[in-house]
């Protein structure tokens, strides 16, 4: 059972309230297809991904960014509970999208070099380890119904 | 994933840009990875204050950031460039090779928050693969 603190549960509410979805969404996902290219795997339905401004230019990838965020936006709505919240999202990923689970890190780690660049000063090192342990329940969580 | 002309042209400029912000950039980064990855504190048992704001974090962080320079200018060499180093993280500190691609993360994110407009996601990949190549060095004499 994850336990989290006052502190940890106003902060992660607070990164949520502060960014923009629609700016940090397609900005995450982007970079993790442009940083990682062999993530670019699970998008042969986008489109044009040739080059780095085709991906930040497309529209399906941007769409798809704000799917994500939307999809962490539940988990931080349901904090005490984010394991049984993605079970379905767990098992589409895993039986559906065939998506290596090894991947999940990669987009978590574009999205907090975004959030920090975003947040920039307010993204302070407590602030960071919150959203960090946040990010591994995410990812533990996606994991969980691949075996 | 070795680097390209390409690659070592665009780590070359962007140092350039970063290198006068590097002893700050090295003890941030340092400093977020002992807050937000605790399991790295282990290797650093001998120092009295691991947070983030202590001054031997910050101290060195700098450090480790200056040596990030030296492979900067030793790009088209690094498993020769630090060998030494290697040796040092080999035979001495060992440290787990996984824990450079922490550190690494940490460096590519505060380096974002400096740099927001500049570590753009082009820069971002070849930064990422030196860093990678790096540490690659750095476990070079390992076994």
């Amino acid at each position: 059972m994850v336990v989290w603190t006052d502190f940890e549960r106003s902060t992660i509410e607070n990164i949520f309230s502060k960014i923009n979805y629609e700016v940090v969404g397609p900005a995450a996902i982007s970079r993790c297809l442009i940083v990682y290219p062999w993530t670019q795997r699970y998008f042969g339905g986008f489109g044009n991904l040739y080059n780095a401004a085709a991906i930040i230019d497309n529209p399906k990838v941007a769409a798809h960014g704000l799917v994500v965020l939307k999809g962490l936006e539940l988990a931080q709505k349901n904090m005490d509970n984010i394991k049984a919240t993605f079970a379905d999202l767990s098992k589409l990923h895993s039986e559906k999208l065939l998506v290596d689970p090894d991947n999940f890190k990669l987009l978590t780690d574009c999205l907090a070099i975004v959030v920090a660049a975003e947040l920039g000063e307010d993204f302070t090192a407590e602030v960071h380890a919150v959203f960090q342990k946040f990010l591994a329940v995410v990812v533990a969580s996606l994991r969980k119904q691949y075996y | 994933m070795s680097l390209s002309g390409k690659d070592k042209s665009v780590v070359r400029s962007f140092w350039e840009k970063i290198s006068p912000r590097a002893s700050d950039i090295g003890g941030e980064a340092l400093g977020r990875m002992l807050t937000a990855y605790p399991q790295t504190k282990t290797y650093f048992s001998h120092w009295s204050d691991l947070s983030a704001s202590s001054a031997q974090v910050k101290k060195h962080g700098a450090t480790i950031m200056a040596a990030v320079g030296e492979a900067v200018d030793k790009i088209d060499d690094l498993v020769g460039g630090l060998s030494k180093l290697s040796e040092l993280h080999a035979y001495k500190l060992r440290v787990d090779p996984a824990n450079f691609k922490i550190l690494s993360h940490n460096i590519a994110l505060v380096v974002a928050m400096y740099f927001p407009g500049d570590f753009t996601p082009e820069v971002h990949l070849s930064f990422d693969k030196f860093l990678q190549n790096v540490g690659l060095a750095l476990s070079e004499r390992y076994r």
